[in-house]
């Protein structure tokens, strides 16, 4: 075989080789929303979001107890881990930039972005739950605020780390604070980023199940007192589609679709806002 | 001549690891002068710039020996407010560094760093600034677009406004025109010769011919070392010194 033709049967085999690994993917991915889609979608109506649960075995009711909690301790994580999160990326990137504490810091927390989240539950269970004494949605949003900072403490890192140093000196240059500079100027050059992170972050605490097993558990009430057992809709999932009852599964399937599509709208949302308001 | 405006004395400067940068430079600058620094690369030229405002104070490690007097006092000093200082030395980049926000805010940032927050004022404080450093007429309908809209030559004439809209004594020029194309860098020169009438001007330029155009004195510089100071005619004209004589007319550097 020729030189020149060997090359291009070389190029046709990697270029399929990578289109079909790129179709597997996508293909289950869009397998799970097909699915999702079919199965979830015509099992939502109205009841489900006005009605608390029935008793088991019964028609009828709704998850209204579990989008509240949902909410709350989503809301919750979000509130205490991003403030964390991003404090903590500048810090890495401006204050500790070069330091051993920083260097030390951002490999525990790689390690953290990887760490199973029943663990963080089971801690947070530790810490939180046990000495008080009973399950509480707050230590939900504390469970989910831990597995979101690492997230948001690597893309602010990353973010402001790319902004240029000539940046900063001409910042310190008009007689800025390092607070001014961090806050003022770099922070607002990285904020596209930054908020990509935050994004990134809720995306991930929405779907999780299992550091909310051990810390919010879950209620069969509709509750807004954080201090209290709190259904979400993630636990929920899981104990409906266990369960014997078929009204059960189609509230989980329905469930299921509510959050996946929930999440993905949300950050293509955001992703379009940031877009849109990039300086 | 004129009365100096900063005196540099027996200043010694070390980088992080003592590293040796600058050897014993003594040197005035001049008021209301531009004063250019020349010398091939890695001479010392710009180290010595980011001494004047006491850029190097950002980096640990790097260490000052000597004295720089501003206004006949020593800016050197470890109790000098370096706020204070940079408001009175201000310092124009090799990059344009347009920050994050609009061309308004840009030049207000320094402004309200110092505190005044009365609207009318910044309002007239930016138009001044602007006007002074002639990019006025280009940007006065769109002070509230992003700065990174402007073009480079603008986005350095924003530089140049911002620094001077806190009416800093000396500013300081690191290789401005080196990212710019001939019509923006002239504009710049302009500007430069334009701004010598309220301020005490410090030049780093790689380019001979710039130097000889815009600026009154000239320092020639070799490995850390002041060659030769004098009036920016007699440097180019008949040097005083045989490296100063070679480095102008090309033979090295």
């Amino acid at each position: 075989m020729n030189i020149k033709l060997k090359r291009k049967v070389e190029n046709y085999i990697f270029l399929g080789l990578s289109f079909l690994s790129a179709g597997f993917g996508l293909f289950f991915l869009f397998w799970i929303l097909g699915d999702l889609l079919l199965n979830g979608f015509k099992y939502i109506n109205i009841d489900l979001f006005t009605k608390d649960p029935v008793p088991p075995g019964m028609e009828g009711g709704g998850l209204k107890h579990a989008f509240i909690g949902h909410i709350i301790i989503t809301v919750l994580g979000t509130v205490i881990g991003t403030p964390i999160g991003i404090l903590a990326g500048i810090y890495f990137a401006e204050y500790g930039r070069n330091s051993k504490i920083a260097k030390i810091g951002r490999n525990v927390v790689d390690v953290m972005v990887s760490n199973p989240s029943i663990v963080i539950g089971a801690v947070v269970y530790a810490i939180l739950v046990k000495p008080v004494g009973h399950f509480m949605g707050f230590a939900g949003g504390v469970a989910l605020a831990l597995l979101m900072i690492p997230v948001i403490v690597i893309t602010t890192d990353e973010m402001m780390k790319l902004v240029p140093q000539q940046t900063r000196e001409a910042a310190y240059a008009l007689g800025a604070q390092p607070w001014q500079v961090s806050f003022h100027i770099v922070l607002k050059a990285a904020k596209v980023g930054v908020l990509t992170g935050v994004i990134l972050g809720v995306a991930r605490i929405s779907g999780e199940t299992a550091p909310l097993l051990f810390t919010s558990f879950n209620n069969n009430f509709t509750t807004f007192d954080p201090t209290k057992p709190m259904a979400s809709l993630t636990v929920t999932v899981f104990q409906y589609a266990m369960g014997p009852y078929d009204d059960w599964h189609r509230q989980a399937w329905a469930a299921s679709f509510i959050l996946t599509f929930g999440v993905l709208l949300a950050s293509i949302t955001a992703r379009y806002i940031i877009q849109r308001k990039k300086y | 001549m004129s009365s100096s405006r900063m005196e540099v004395k027996n200043l010694n400067f070390y980088y992080a690891g003592n590293k040796l940068a600058l050897k014993n430079i003594t040197l005035p600058v001049y008021d209301k002068k531009v004063t250019a620094l020349i010398g091939p690369s890695g001479c010392g030229k710009t180290t010595l710039l980011r001494c004047f405002n006491r850029m190097h104070d950002l980096y640990p490690g790097n260490r000052y020996e000597g004295e720089i007097l501003l206004d006949g006092k020593n800016i050197l000093d470890k109790d000098v407010d370096l706020m204070e200082l940079r408001t009175k030395v201000g310092m124009v980049f090799q990059k344009p560094t347009p920050f994050p926000m609009s061309i308004f805010d840009n030049i207000a940032y320094g402004l309200k760093l110092q505190g005044i927050k009365n609207k009318t004022e910044l309002k007239d404080r930016v138009e001044e600034a602007l006007k002074n450093a002639a990019l006025w007429e280009e940007v006065k309908d769109r002070l509230n677009q992003s700065a990174f809209s402007l073009s480079g030559g603008q986005q350095q004439r924003l530089c140049i406004a911002r620094t001077i809209a806190v009416k800093p004594e000396v500013v300081l020029f690191d290789e401005p025109t080196s990212a710019l194309d001939p019509i923006s860098t002239s504009k710049i020169e302009e500007l430069i010769v334009e701004l010598k009438k309220d301020h005490t001007i410090v030049i780093v330029t790689h380019n001979m011919q710039q130097a000889a155009r815009v600026s009154d004195y000239t320092a020639f510089m070799y490995l850390g070392e002041l060659i030769e100071f004098d009036s920016t005619d007699v440097i180019f004209t008949k040097p005083n010194k045989k490296l100063t004589e070679d480095y102008i007319s090309g033979r090295f550097g």
